[in-house]
């Protein structure tokens, strides 16, 4: 397809009715509020999960309330069930992995700012991109709808290692139609993001505006860039994984399922599959996904520090090559989650290298940051504090990564709280964390009107502590051996541990607690804040060119022209200490 | 609601004395023929609290032997002739998991009656009747939760386990009648209260399988019907 | 503000540091550390953890407090106040990065890698006792072949667990399989290498032994072992790290360490109750 005919695709009248507004919009910016609307209603419901699982943990006979109304069987008398407490885990992974963390940094501020930054004035593919987010909705309710099965919802884990999850019934509690929901949720979720993800390619490549050169595209532009690349392949992998599973379930093959399996006292009518081979295709897609969740917050915090230091990075390029170096080498060490699956030991060494190796870019760009902070002009603002607190738990989710690398010392930590605390940290919080900064930076610009600084900067300090609170202790936990994905401690080396959950328990309920000051902000000023000017913290991108909220067709139907890198801070201007990127003056040293 | 099952055991009142004309009996012991395979101790270490309950090692129970070699836990029931009885006892059968042990190890139970299972353990059960004919079921059951409360609708001999402890295996036989009885552990039985008919009779063993017996009965008699099962040394 | 998060961040970097230098829940006496090591191999991998726990935590520290310096230092500075570059810039930090984190990636990966090769790269000696696990839900039961040295042939079909048949054996057709001892508990003598045959009965499963330092997952359809020599005499928990199902927080089964003398008659006992 040429460049003018995908300009013309791209280009559409503006819309009329509640519904092509609001609805089957096929604005990028209306898409992007729908994934940032689907990413909170998900987080919502995961905190929830996540608090359910803790306080049955440290008070496993106290009845939780109101629990039994949500599912009669699985919370007796308000006290849940080992297998609903599994299924809560389940379905809290499934959410927070897929419906959060890869949609809010990725599909939400992607679609709705990368096009803006470029200068274009929609994605590529505008159809397929209202497709990509409905069909995501439409994977969202299939996996929410597996609460409502009758034998419950799904339990072998937001990993679903087979056979588990592929033999049926005959497993337990969860494994009906529930645990098949959730191959069909993730298998549409797949498509969904393979639409994205194209669509983000296309869009990237052919509809910059003039002058926007690969390399003045902004930090985050290359993060969703990049980001989107990798997806494409990881998606596509676990997309006939989700088939292959399905079929297994429901068509009577063994692609995961080896003979001579008894389940329950039934000899299993299934023979010559491998369980290794879905754990493969799993982590084939579930590494790199950890990247499609970390990547770009990366780009996010970069582009919101950047303008909070009111200087450039000491260099922006490294911090690209940087980003390209994590995403191609995301590739080469799934086989890292299988060190002690029976996988060749011989094996495990290749996987480790590649894992210590990606070290070294995250290094580079956690020195590229502090070396930048040096002698900068930092401002504070909820933004700018989220950023900074992704730095913190960057290095703390990192450091502990070191750890798990090795296959010698993974024999000990493997499958305990240790590796729980550290994704969390460095694939949860820190890429939430992004995605907060970026929600305090660019409300204005999506809503037109301003957040309250005071209640974010109280949401920041709950939640900074809190995240450390919670997920510091897990580390500890692992250390002394303390297995993940129990329901209950009854073994006799975990019971003395569980003051320390009690600890995280509490934490986690005040921690989720603050976020309905988050909320509050959210909402209320949404229809109170004061009204947002176009460029409030004087950045340099697009996106701060045009009114806030921008009209449906971004730039007025002018394409802008682009004069400059996306980082002219800290240089003399007409406009004071910056200059925007389609303003065709030269700053002056 | 209430009224109605008021009236029903008011009419229940007057039904049965006309079951009670036939004042019939079968009975009967129920043996074995060769030798057995031998109980096995069951290990219960994995599961403390239920191991320090049991002061002697407690043992399989798929066969029971008695004296003289009875066979106890043998199901005998009417399994053709018996006069249709419109509803299963209000009464529910109540099975109850006790240190890491069924108890009791075989329940005979109505089509519709209602069964409560019940754990008195401190620690987890879960109740996984592997049924074929009837809907398969597979719950847990915390410590300190309520008793659970089932019924099947449908006649099967079910056996039920508990995948948290491996070991307890049991059965339910869920029966079309109300005439059936357990053997002994001196492998005696009795049918009692039965109007004169032709009857089949079944014995059901789990592992040795079901045997059945033609008995006409006139009038008030007892009548003597005895199984023998042959063992299995495996 | 700045300052404050500057002041947040050293606290929670020096708490963070508080029960990894202590081995203990601030001021209680729950112990986080692994427990001490009873097998051969062990301290390979306790030393590949201190060291490591030695250089993260190091590198933990500094950045922490380099952020909190840097934000403290340069937050909320004047409008006009001068804009420098760290000194060397970005090439310099790049060179230190790919020296720092190159070595201790030499250091730990490559050189580290003997902690791993002492478990996975030799062979269990032929004189090793075997024994069997196998792991269903949601228990293990372990195996010893008997009198004649020999394991029976494993028939799924033929499990039969309300019989004890836990494995499948056929001792009516099998005569290996009838001195085959089955237990519920994996009694080993001290000081003697243990060849263990890992089998899986019906989905994955582990098998983890925190004193060990052994965790291997029981794959269906994979032949797998483990070996490992206990030197402590007493009793150790052996627990499941795969999620299997609604009972794998209970499954679990002891690891009890004998004198040879206690091991002999303990297994005397158990062929007893077979």
């Amino acid at each position: 397809m040429s460049v003018a005919s995908v300009q013309h695709a791209q280009h559409h009248a503006p819309p009329q009715g509640f519904i092509r507004k609001h609805v089957f919009s096929l604005d990028h910016k209306v898409i992007g509020k729908q994934y940032y609307a689907l990413a909170l209603v998900a987080v919502l419901i995961g905190m929830v999960l996540s608090w359910l699982m803790r306080i049955h943990l440290v008070w496993p006979n106290a009845p939780i309330p109101g629990l039994q109304l949500l599912s009669k069987s699985g919370a007796p008398g308000g006290i849940m069930t080992p297998e609903y407490y599994l299924s809560l885990l389940t379905m809290h992974g499934t959410l927070m992995v897929f419906f959060v963390l890869t949609n809010a940094p990725f599909a939400a501020f992607g679609n709705y700012f990368l096009p803006i930054q470029i200068g274009a004035e929609d994605m590529a593919f505008p159809r397929f991109n209202m497709m990509s987010f409905w069909t995501t909705f439409v994977a969202f309710c299939i996996l929410v709808a597996a609460f409502f099965v009758p034998d419950g919802p799904p339990l072998s884990g937001w990993t679903s290692y087979a056979p588990l999850s592929a033999v049926g019934p005959d497993a337990g509690p969860g494994e009906g139609l529930g645990q098949t929901l959730w191959g069909l949720s993730i298998f549409v979720f797949c498509i969904a993001s393979l639409l994205g993800s194209l669509n983000f390619i296309a869009t990237t490549l052919d509809l910059r505006t003039k002058g926007m050169t690969l390399a003045r595209m902004p930090l985050c532009t290359w993060a969703w860039f990049i980001t989107s690349c990798i997806s494409l392949l990881a998606f596509a992998v676990l997309l006939p994984a989700c088939l292959l599973l399905i079929l297994d379930r429901v068509a009577g093959t063994s692609f995961f399922i080896p003979g001579g399996l008894v389940i329950s006292d039934r000899l299993q009518p299934h023979s010559g599959g491998s369980p290794l081979l879905w754990q493969h295709l799993f982590w084939f897609f579930g590494h790199p996904e950890v990247y499609i969740a970390i990547l770009p917050s990366i780009g996010i915090v970069s582009h919101i520090l950047i303008n909070s230091m009111r200087r450039p990075l000491l260099s922006s390029r490294v911090v690209i090559y940087c980003m390209m170096a994590i995403g191609f080498l995301s590739y080469m060490v799934w086989g890292h989650h299988m060190f002690v699956s029976g996988m060749n030991p011989f094996s495990s060494l290749m996987f480790s290298f590649p894992t210590l190796v990606i070290t070294i870019p995250a290094t580079i760009m956690t020195l590229i940051w502090l070396g930048s902070l040096y002698g900068s002009r930092l401002r504070i603002t909820s933004a700018s504090l989220f950023a900074l607190g992704f730095i913190s738990m960057f290095v703390s989710g990192g450091v502990s990564g070191f750890f798990l690398a090795q296959p010698s010392i993974d024999i000990y930590l493997h499958a305990t709280y240790f590796v729980v605390g550290h994704f969390h940290m460095v694939m949860g919080v820190a890429s939430l964390f992004g995605v907060l900064a970026g929600t305090y930076f660019w409300y204005p610009k999506m809503t037109g009107r301003m957040m309250n600084e005071s209640l974010g900067r109280i949401h920041f300090w709950f939640t900074f502590v809190g995240a450390y609170c919670i997920f510091m202790p897990f580390h500890y936990l692992g250390l002394a051996g303390n297995v993940r994905r129990y329901s209950a401690f009854v073994d006799d080396y975990l019971l003395p541990l569980i003051p320390v959950h009690r600890f995280i328990t509490i934490a986690a309920l005040v921690t989720g607690a603050a976020q309905l000051i988050f909320l509050y902000n959210l909402i209320h000023s949404r229809f109170r804040g004061p009204a947002a000017p176009p460029n409030p913290w004087e950045c340099t991108s697009l996106e701060w060119t045009m009114p806030s909220p921008p009209p449906f067709d971004n730039f007025g139907g002018k394409h802008p022209v682009v004069y400059h890198d996306p980082y002219q801070y800290g240089v003399k201007s007409s406009t004071g200490d910056f200059l925007m990127q389609d303003s065709p003056e030269e700053a002056q040293a | 609601m209430f009224k109605t099952r008021w009236f029903a055991s008011l009419l229940s009142l007057v039904v049965s004395p006309g079951l009670l004309f036939g004042a019939a009996t079968i009975s009967g012991k129920v043996t074995y023929t060769g030798t057995p395979a031998k109980s096995k101790t069951i290990d219960m270490s994995k599961e403390p609290s239920c191991a320090k309950q049991h002061t002697t090692p407690i043992t399989t129970e798929a066969v029971v032997t008695g004296p003289n070699n009875s066979l106890a836990n043998v199901v005998v029931y009417i399994s053709a002739g018996a006069p249709d009885e419109s509803s299963a006892p209000s009464q529910a059968v109540t099975f109850t998991q006790k240190g890491c042990q069924y108890i009791p190890h075989v329940i005979a139970l109505r089509t519709g009656q209602e069964l409560k299972v019940v754990n008195d353990d401190q620690t987890s059960h879960n109740i996984h009747p592997m049924a074929k004919v009837n809907r398969e079921w597979n719950k847990s059951q915390p410590p300190g939760t309520p008793p659970l409360s089932e019924k099947f609708d449908k006649e099967e001999f079910i056996p039920v386990k508990c995948n948290v402890h491996p070991w307890m295996h049991g059965y339910f036989a869920v029966l079309k009648t109300s005439h059936y009885t357990l053997s002994g552990e001196d492998g005696s039985f009795k049918l009692p209260d039965l109007p004169a008919g032709k009857y089949t009779i079944t014995a059901w063993q789990e592992d040795y399988g079901t045997q059945t017996q033609d008995v006409t009965i006139s009038g008030n008699e007892t009548k003597t019907v005895d199984f023998t099962f042959k063992a299995k040394p495996y | 503000m700045g300052k404050v998060f500057a002041v947040i961040v050293v606290l929670i970097a020096f708490a963070s540091a508080v029960p990894i230098i202590t081995h203990h829940w601030f001021g209680t006496a729950i112990e986080l550390r692994p427990p001490e090591d009873i097998s051969t191999h062990g301290h390979a991998i306790d030393e590949q953890l201190s060291e490591t726990m030695v250089e993260a935590g190091l590198s933990f520290l500094a950045a922490q407090f380099v952020l909190a310096f840097f934000v403290w230092k340069f937050s909320n500075r004047s409008a006009n106040a001068e804009i420098k570059t760290f000194p060397g810039g970005a090439k310099w930090l790049v060179i230190a990065a790919l020296a720092l984190v190159g070595t201790e990636m030499l250091a730990l990966g490559v050189l580290g890698q003997r902690a791993w090769a002492t478990v996975y790269f030799t062979p269990a000696k032929p004189d090793a006792l075997q024994v069997q696990a196998q792991a269903g839900q949601f228990a293990f039961y372990f195996r010893y072949p008997g009198a004649d040295g020999k394991f029976g042939d494993l028939h799924p079909d033929k499990i039969d667990e309300g019989n004890s048949n836990f494995f499948g054996l056929d001792p009516a057709n099998d005569v290996d399989s009838r001195d085959d001892i089955v237990t519920g508990e994996l009694a080993i003598p001290a000081n003697r290498e243990i060849h263990l045959l890992m089998h899986a009965k019906d989905v994955g499963h582990s098998f983890y032994v925190r004193e060990l330092r052994i965790q291997q997952d029981f794959v269906p359809g994979l032949d797998l072992s483990v070996h490992f020599t206990a030197t402590k005499v007493g009793k150790y928990e052996i627990v499941c790290t795969q999620l299997c199902g609604l009972g794998h927080y209970n499954m679990k089964a002891y690891l009890n360490v004998l004198s040879q003398e206690d091991f002999d008659s303990w297994l005397k006992q158990k062929a007893s109750e077979q």
